[in-house]
């Protein structure tokens, strides 16, 4: 059983830091915010086996459900305004 | 150059970053090696915590240590997220949806079955917090979610409350925690020393005002930058000369 | 063989930490940088919470938890003003990164 829960949490943190790893270095940043999303919830899973199921909810509310809206957000409102300076730029010349 | 990647921003493997790989790594290493250095069995404050228990007016040991064993750190915590939204409102306006697009049944539909859910859970995970886990963080945050399901769906379709009822809702939380930390000390107690007797009843207090700030807060945030009518806050704009 | 659970999810925390470091000092994007200073930030939880586990007894240390459920908190407000700090760093250098020294404006 012990084992069993040892090899359980090898695969965890495993996948967690390999998620990490390809959210940070995803070229495409919306792929990498998404990634992020989906390692907030690995965390959940990691708080919960540490006995931590207060920090599970908040991590799954905060961590992955509002941060991921916020990056989002930000993510789209940067396109657009790369997208209106382009227009502005050639509009000027 | 693509509006979707900007080309400077690559992540390739250059020799610049081999050299920060290496920096990191002998930094992780050190801290690895401490980590095996520290005792396996340690148990902390969890004695003391669980001994005060009883006295502290909630079951939940978690809900303890925030509300009342450090409380002090949750009414600077409170601060701080009022602080952020102050920053966001003086560096940014927020987003105008500019065209929204026509509503959408399906989403609606779905929401109309969901967002009632949600708010019971709300309520569920508050009162919840003092016996189980839960809380009014982890409740607060789930309101904010429906708030920015809610936002999104509607896309400005409909107007904004007005500017001074989230001024309100945003200052709730710290003003009743303060009023609170405060007012243990006129019978002569000292501050945040809650009396046990009524422990629980002021934890309760605290955490409702304070889910309401968290959630509004948390909304604020999303909505990234001062709202178009809030007159307050608009007229101290300064005209600026790129694009917002 | 027993590896204790404490060991790996510190070493674990650890790791995320490096890997957020890493991507901080050598990605320029700032939103990037935003994400690498949550995944720290991240890894940093993953610590105390692992410490706390040390506990004997079926309940944990409820003080590193506090602490925890604070720093996700203030995590989460410190993500959403630096957003707009870098929104308005795009909006006034047309472009979503850090101004290079060399440059003066």
């Amino acid at each position: 059983m012990s084992t069993l829960l040892s090899l359980f949490d090898g695969v965890l943190l495993l996948s967690l830091l390999w998620l990490a790893w390809r959210a940070l270095a995803a070229p495409d940043l919306f792929k990498g915010i998404v990634l992020f999303i989906a390692f907030g919830l690995l965390m959940a899973i990691a708080w919960v086996r540490l006995r931590a199921p207060d920090i599970a909810l908040a991590e799954v509310a905060v961590g992955s459900g509002i941060t991921g809206a916020l990056l989002l957000s930000a993510l789209a409102r940067s396109r657009r305004l790369e997208k209106e300076q382009a227009e502005q730029g050639s509009d000027r010349e | 150059m693509t509006p979707q990647q900007n080309p400077r921003d690559d992540t390739r493997f250059t020799a610049r970053r081999a050299l920060v790989l290496a920096f990191v790594l002998a930094g992780a290493s050190a801290l690895g090696w401490a980590v095996f250095s520290l005792p396996l069995d340690a148990s902390g404050l969890t004695g003391p915590a669980l001994e005060q228990l009883a006295k502290s007016g909630v079951t939940n040991p978690v809900t303890a240590a925030v509300l009342n064993y450090r409380g002090y750190d949750t009414l600077i915590e409170i601060g701080v997220l009022l602080l952020s939204v102050l920053g966001v409102w003086s560096v940014a306006k927020a987003d105008t949806f500019a065209n929204p697009p026509p509503a959408s049944p399906v989403l609606w539909s779905f929401l109309r079955l969901v967002l009632p859910v949600m708010l019971l859970i709300v309520g569920y995970l508050l009162w919840i917090g003092s016996f189980a886990p839960g809380g009014a963080f982890q409740a607060g945050a789930i309101l904010a979610g429906a708030i920015v399901l809610w936002l999104l769906a509607d896309a400005g379709r409909t107007p904004l409350p007005r500017a001074w009822m989230l001024r309100v809702a945003l200052a709730l939380g710290l003003v009743v925690f303060i009023a609170v930390a405060v007012g243990v000390m006129l019978p002569g107690g000292k501050l945040l020393e809650y009396p046990p007797a009524h422990a629980g009843s002021l934890i309760l207090l605290i955490e409702s005002a304070a889910l309401v700030s968290i959630a509004a807060t948390l909304a604020a945030l999303f909505l990234g930058g001062r709202l178009a009518n809030d007159s307050d806050a608009t007229n101290s704009a300064k005209p600026q000369k790129g694009a917002r | 063989m027993k590896l204790d659970p404490v060991l790996l999810y510190a070493l674990a925390g650890v790791g995320l930490f490096a890997i957020g470091l890493y991507a901080l000092i050598a990605y320029q994007h700032l939103l990037r940088k935003i994400l690498a200073l949550n995944v720290m930030g991240s890894g940093v939880f993953l610590f105390l919470i692992a410490m706390a586990y040390r506990a004997p007894g079926p309940v944990p240390d409820p003080v590193p938890h506090a602490m925890v459920l604070t720093g996700i908190v203030v995590s989460v407000c410190a993500t959403g003003l630096a957003l707009a700090l870098a929104h308005r760093v795009h909006a006034e250098t047309r472009q979503m990164k850090l101004p290079d020294e060399s440059a003066d404006s």
